[in-house]
């Protein structure tokens, strides 16, 4: 068995996948667990007892995914559902999100983390309404990489111009996305196995990879490497102790870009510059930072510093303001009306703010936007304006996915109620107006 | 750009999650049972508050059937980490009447462990538990948030969970709720022992291949030395010698052991990663029923 991951050579890939049942989906992703070695023996014998008891015909993979009672009663996902794969290549984590509309919350939700999504069409309907959703938000969630995986090959006698035809209308529909994506067709039957682990003999004309191979080679930026360094404070180490008893240590998690020993760095919202001194890790002080990984900081200066504090560089300042515009997704039944107030959550910073406009909803079938509205409702993807109390510093979603995300929670439930991705503060000239084509 | 390895990510996941817990709430408490994926969470949290101590005591819940390479190693951690420790006891809840005994050789205190866990929580005042809980584990694991919600009443609603985006977790509460957090969500058993040789991380004997007198129950190797289960009169002539160790260490009358000559962390490594059961599947509070762990986790359970 070759699942032994050498961890100093593994990397990690988080990918989503959205579509329902009669794509194909559950066997794809069961066929990528079950040939990689994931599944279980006693698994993969509870799921052959459950799809009997429930007279399925075939050993039902979606019992693996769909734990809960509701789910297994009802045949559907209600949720995310994460699962874990590894080869010796690389380690995987798949957010298995349900397609339907009614769903979209899920698919935002499952997007947000991911670095690659599996669009799946099947070969014999060609690019659907759902195809347009699942790259829409793909695209709003600025997932960089689609593999637009045509399914189901060996039904249409794996013909290449059935796939060069639904590769021409996706690459029409991408061209409407804003956010830009780059994306790899790939042929494939999941049910029989072609070009999902291992090349198929029955499509000699095409060039590609196999799915696994892609999915273990394709490179993704972490965290932004090449953009302005971003380090939200999570916590203030003070150890209170003897040996080190001027200790101050910023805690955090760099969100982009990279620190070096001896930076100038400047702390907002207070304005104030010193110089890194020290970067301390759980293996060791370092140079440098990595994006995405954890580190622990010390100052030359005692400046004040606390948590929801951002750490960044003089020469690439965050933007600033307290009127923002954002594109959100409702999440909740009750429905979003001006004027609403929330804690807003951004990065590890908590701030009153009001809802003080919806400006367009967008149809994420058509791509088309509707004005005018007066209610955002569950699943609704659109825009709004926001006031904050204290100003918010950040980048534009665009940029930044950890600096330029938030979530809105409902002051009364405290439930978590909306994601929210910024398109800038109002007032900026490098926010583009609302009448232009944004976000699509 | 050097490419970061996963376990790096998952590690700096699980301090990112840690420190956000002690920032978030007001009294935290990191639930250990000296099993592998508590070791490594208090591991973890050690790295990210250095070099000040843990913001947090660590809190075990001891159902008084424990191995007892499980206990020294649960004083000589609690030392080594100079952290503090609060212990639930489940004979205690039985001795005041809050919980019944299971009855019949089958008895376990699993179950228990919920009431003593969430009035340890109320007495204590503890408003979030960290957990070692990992979604690969089981399926309704598989749908756990990182910061899980619980009702006054310490229960679970997987239906109606908080969405979970981005780095963003979402800790507000009313006054009476708690939240579970579990940092290692993301972690697959093999991850656990990749990260416990890269750490080199000192582990319980039990963990490791070792001779031990076995019953075999139902298709599950149950250790027969310590005399915390009781054997059935038919079963005593049964009792072998075996060359086992254990995949999981919790309560020891359903934690079941593997036969095993893996005695080095490479050798489990090599063992875990030809490993054809999950590692729940020696565990008998899983086996009663099918959603099992869905139901024990609505009541409070980890």
């Amino acid at each position: 068995m070759e699942q032994v991951v050498n961890p100093t050579e593994s990397s990690l890939l988080r990918f989503t996948t959205a579509g329902s049942v009669d794509d194909g989906k559950s066997t794809l992703i069961g066929r990528l667990l079950y040939d990689s070695k994931s599944i279980f023996e006693d698994q993969l014998l509870a799921v052959e007892e459950s799809s009997k008891r429930r007279g399925d015909e075939h050993v039902n993979l979606a019992l693996l995914t769909d734990g809960l009672r509701a789910e297994r009663e009802q045949g559907i996902t209600i949720d995310v559902a994460y699962r874990y794969f590894a080869t010796p290549k690389r380690k995987f984590i798949i957010a298995d999100t349900p397609g339907h509309i009614q769903y979209t919350r899920n698919m935002v939700t499952g997007a947000s983390t991911a670095d690659l999504a599996i669009v799946l069409v099947d070969a014999r309907h060609g690019v659907l309404e759902q195809t347009r959703r699942h790259a829409f938000i793909a695209s709003l969630l600025r997932i960089q990489h689609i593999v637009l995986a045509v399914n189901k090959m060996d039904m249409m006698h794996y013909s290449e111009d059935v796939f060069r035809k639904i590769v021409a209308d996706f690459t029409e529909l991408a061209k409407k996305l804003h956010n830009p994506v780059q994306f790899t067709p790939i042929p494939l039957s999941a049910l029989n196995g072609d070009n999902v682990v291992t090349k198929s003999p029955h499509m000699q004309w095409y060039e590609g990879p196999a799915l696994l191979e892609h999915l273990e080679t394709v490179q993704v930026s972490a965290g932004e490497s090449d953009t302005a360094a971003r380090y939200p404070v999570q916590w203030v180490i003070r150890p209170q102790s003897e040996d080190y008893h001027d200790f101050r240590g910023f805690a955090g998690r760099v969100a982009s870009g990279s620190f070096h020993v001896g930076d100038e760095v400047i702390a907002y919202p207070s304005g104030m510059k010193s110089r890194i001194t020290h970067i301390h890790t759980s293996a060791g002080p370092q140079r440098e930072t990595l994006p995405t990984l954890s580190y622990a900081i010390t100052l030359a200066d005692e400046i004040d510093i606390s948590r929801g504090d951002l750490i960044a560089k003089p020469d690439q300042p965050p933007q600033c303001g307290h009127l923002i515009d954002a594109m959100i997704c409702w999440f909740t039944d009750k429905k979003l009306k001006p004027r609403s107030r929330f804690h807003l959550r951004h990065m590890t910073h908590d701030v009153r703010a009001s809802v003080t406009d919806l400006l367009y909803k967008v149809d994420i079938t058509t791509f088309e936007k509707k004005q005018e509205q007066s209610e955002f409702g569950l699943n609704d993807i659109g825009c709004i304006r926001l006031r904050t109390a204290t100003p918010l510093h950040f980048d534009p979603y665009a940029q930044n996915r950890i600096t330029g995300s938030f979530v809105l929670v409902d002051e009364q439930t405290n439930n978590t109620v909306a994601a929210g991705m910024i398109l800038g503060a109002v007032g900026d000239e490098t926010l583009v107006s609302v009448d232009q084509e944004v976000a699509i | 750009m050097p490419e970061i390895t996963h376990l790096q990510f998952l590690e700096s996941e699980a301090i990112y999650i840690l420190r956000e817990t002690a920032a978030q709430f007001a009294k935290p408490a990191l639930l250990f049972s000296g099993g592998k994926d508590s070791i490594i969470m208090a591991w973890m949290a050690r790295k990210a508050f250095h070099p000040a101590r843990l913001p947090f005591p660590l809190l075990h819940v001891d159902t008084g059937h424990n191995f007892p390479e499980a206990m020294e190693y649960r004083d000589w951690f609690v030392k080594e980490m100079r952290a503090e420790l609060v212990v639930g006891s489940v004979q205690q809840s039985i001795d005041e009447g809050r919980v019944q005994e299971e009855k019949g050789h089958n008895a376990s205190r699993n179950k228990l462990q919920t009431v003593t866990l969430l009035d340890t929580i109320e007495k204590n005042q503890f408003d979030a538990c960290l957990g070692g809980g990992r979604r690969d584990e089981e399926k309704a694991r598989a749908k756990e948030r990182f910061f899980s919600h619980r009702d006054e009443f310490g229960q679970w609603d997987p239906k109606n969970q908080r969405p979970e985006l981005w780095n963003i977790f979402n800790g507000r509460k009313h006054f009476g709720e708690h939240f579970r957090v579990f940092p290692l969500s993301n972690w697959t058993e093999m991850d656990v022992w990749q990260y416990i040789r890269q750490e080199n991380i000192p582990l319980p004997s039990l963990y490791f291949s070792h001779q031990r007198k076995i019953i075999e129950r139902h298709g599950q190797l149950l250790d027969a030395s310590t005399g915390i289960i009781p054997l059935l009169d038919e079963e005593k002539p049964r009792v072998k010698e075996m060359t086992i160790r254990f995949r999981t260490v919790g309560d020891a009358t359903c934690t079941g052991a593997v036969l095993s000559t893996a005695s080095t962390i490479d050798e489990v490594v090599a063992e875990v990663a030809a490993a054809r059961q999950t590692e729940r599947g020696t565990r008998a509070d899983d086996k009663r029923s099918e959603t099992a762990m869905e139901d024990r986790k609505k009541e409070g359970y980890f």
